[in-house]
């Protein structure tokens, strides 16, 4: 009986959002009568960082600092439509529908600015300050403050815009089957080192590397917070959760929050992340969707890893000591 | 049910509410009082997300009844700011990206208050050891034990 150390890899494509009928989202940005601009959405923060994201989206896109971005995301009976925030689709889905939303609200923007300078629309642009200035003769501008007042209480228009994004529904091929269930892929790879004890079963995670190809890093520090968490989340899959142990038996099920196993902060494996930015064709600024994949890549590098430390493939998760030991009993020469 | 007097000091503070017998100090913060800071996860003793402080000591409110802390000095996370500015561990959480939902947060941060209350230099080992009462499901932990860690150094910079 011994501690046996083993070593797995495993590599994930994971696709960003789900396709079963067609994948919308909707946006809506308009501006208050200051120059601040409100973006309205029904797709749900739960932590992520979907709030953050969307003002920088909006901020970017129309040409104004975050900070005079609000974004709204409290009411999924008012806001505009959105399937929802899973799938690792909030960024992309929603992301490109505030572009859009973004994009026409500058232009009206733009215009008011235009017939307050008499100009062209055309020959304007934003200083990414809150201003809007004449290209070539920046010295000629107006505050957004200034066009947001004018747009209000003088011209009548709404500095406003609308955003919808449809990843429509994809068939499957009468022939052959094939069909597009995504337009974006993100990847990870994961390397997890091992202790199985082949007496009592019990793994001990070492050190977990991991290498996520997320498309662009909106907020570098945001997505190094979701996949240090993911990546820990990983191993609670693989290792500890589990509400129906014996399923479809109820027996020893947890009956409550108490009895759901996780890792704590003494059972921390060492931990690396590794960031490499592609930028995606048709994600917003070139993002794809980290959020569920980073969770998925250590499962099966755990489950590697203990068949290269004892020899027993363990394809039912979580993997439990005892699912090792029995593993381990039914292999043994007798 | 009879109505019971309870008082205490909430944050520096006198509180005083009339309360139904057996109502937790979860309840009667949060729901009377309308001190939404610490948090109701399993109202069972298990995750942490109502940790306070009542006379110096970590306590869950959860598991404590108003009633018992008449005369007590309890502290929350809403009370830790100084002056406006942030307390070096509210600092420390956001600069240390410590915080996803948010929910384990104010429970986290007593806990940790109180372990750098007692132990102003504490090990890495220390710092889990103190956080091991309280659940997250976002951060993996490691941005929460590294927050605590750098509050712990600069309140030690502040002092010298
Ligand atoms: S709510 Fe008190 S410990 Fe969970
Ligand atoms: S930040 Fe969500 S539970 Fe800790």
């Amino acid at each position: 009986m011994a501690i046996r150390r083993g070593r797995g890899v495993a590599a994930i494509n994971y696709p960003t959002g789900m396709n079963l009928g067609g994948d919308p989202t909707q946006a809506l940005v308009h501006s208050t009568p200051t120059g601040n601009f409100m973006v309205t959405l029904s797709s749900v923060d739960l932590g992520q960082g979907m709030k953050q994201i969307m003002a920088q989206i909006c901020a970017e896109t129309i040409g104004v600092p975050t900070d005079r971005v609000v974004v709204d995301t409290a009411d999924t009976d008012t806001g505009p439509h959105c399937m929802g925030t899973f799938a690792s689709r909030g960024t992309h889905r929603a992301g490109n529908a505030v572009i859009q939303a973004a994009r026409e609200a500058r232009q009206v923007m733009l215009e008011v600015a235009a017939e307050e300078l008499e100009v062209n629309a055309s020959d304007l642009e934003t200083d990414g300050q809150g201003n809007i200035i004449v290209k070539g003769a920046p010295q000629k501008s107006i505050s957004i403050f200034d066009v947001a007042l004018s747009a209000h209480f003088k011209r009548g228009r709404s500095i406003s815009g609308r955003g919808m994004f449809l990843i429509p529904r994809s068939y499957p091929e009468k022939e052959t089957g094939a069909m597009k269930p995504s337009t974006c892929y993100a990847h990870a790879c994961t390397v997890a080192e091992v202790e199985v004890d082949d007496e009592t079963g019990e793994v001990t995670v070492l050190t977990v590397k991991n290498v996520f190809e997320i498309g662009r890093a909106l907020n570098p520090k945001m997505v190094e917070q979701q996949l240090v968490g993911g990546s820990w989340m990983g191993i609670s899959h693989a290792l500890y959760e589990t509400t129906e142990p014996y399923y479809p038996s109820r027996d020893h099920g947890g009956t409550d929050f108490n009895q759901y196993l996780m890792p704590g902060p003494g059972d921390l494996a060492k931990t690396e992340i590794i960031v490499l930015e592609r930028p995606s064709a048709d994600g917003p600024y070139g993002a794809k969707g980290p959020g569920e994949m980073c969770a998925n890549p250590q499962i099966p590098a755990v489950a590697n890893a203990i068949f290269d430390a004892v020899g027993v493939r363990i394809d039912t998760l979580p993997i439990t000591p005892e699912r090792i030991l029995r593993a381990l009993k039914a292999h043994a020469p007798n | 049910m009879a109505k019971v007097p309870v008082q205490f000091t909430l944050n520096g503070s006198e509180k005083a509410e009339f309360i139904d017998s057996g109502t937790t100090l979860l309840h009667a913060l949060r729901d009377k009082i309308g001190d939404t800071s610490p948090k109701g996860g399993c109202h069972q003793g298990t995750c942490g997300a109502c940790s306070i402080i009542i006379d110096g000591e970590l306590r869950l409110s959860c598991l404590t009844l108003a009633e018992t802390c008449n005369g007590a000095d309890v502290r929350t996370t809403a009370g830790l700011s100084e002056g406006g500015g942030l307390h070096p561990l509210q600092r420390a959480f956001l600069d240390a990206f410590a915080t996803q939902c948010g929910f384990c947060t104010p429970g986290m941060i007593m806990a940790a208050k109180v372990l750098l209350d007692h132990t102003p230099n504490p090990s890495r080992e220390e710092v889990v050891e103190a956080l091991s009462g309280n659940i997250c499901r976002c951060t993996g932990y490691e941005p929460i034990i590294q927050a605590v860690l750098t509050a712990a150094r600069s309140n030690s910079q502040n002092v010298a």
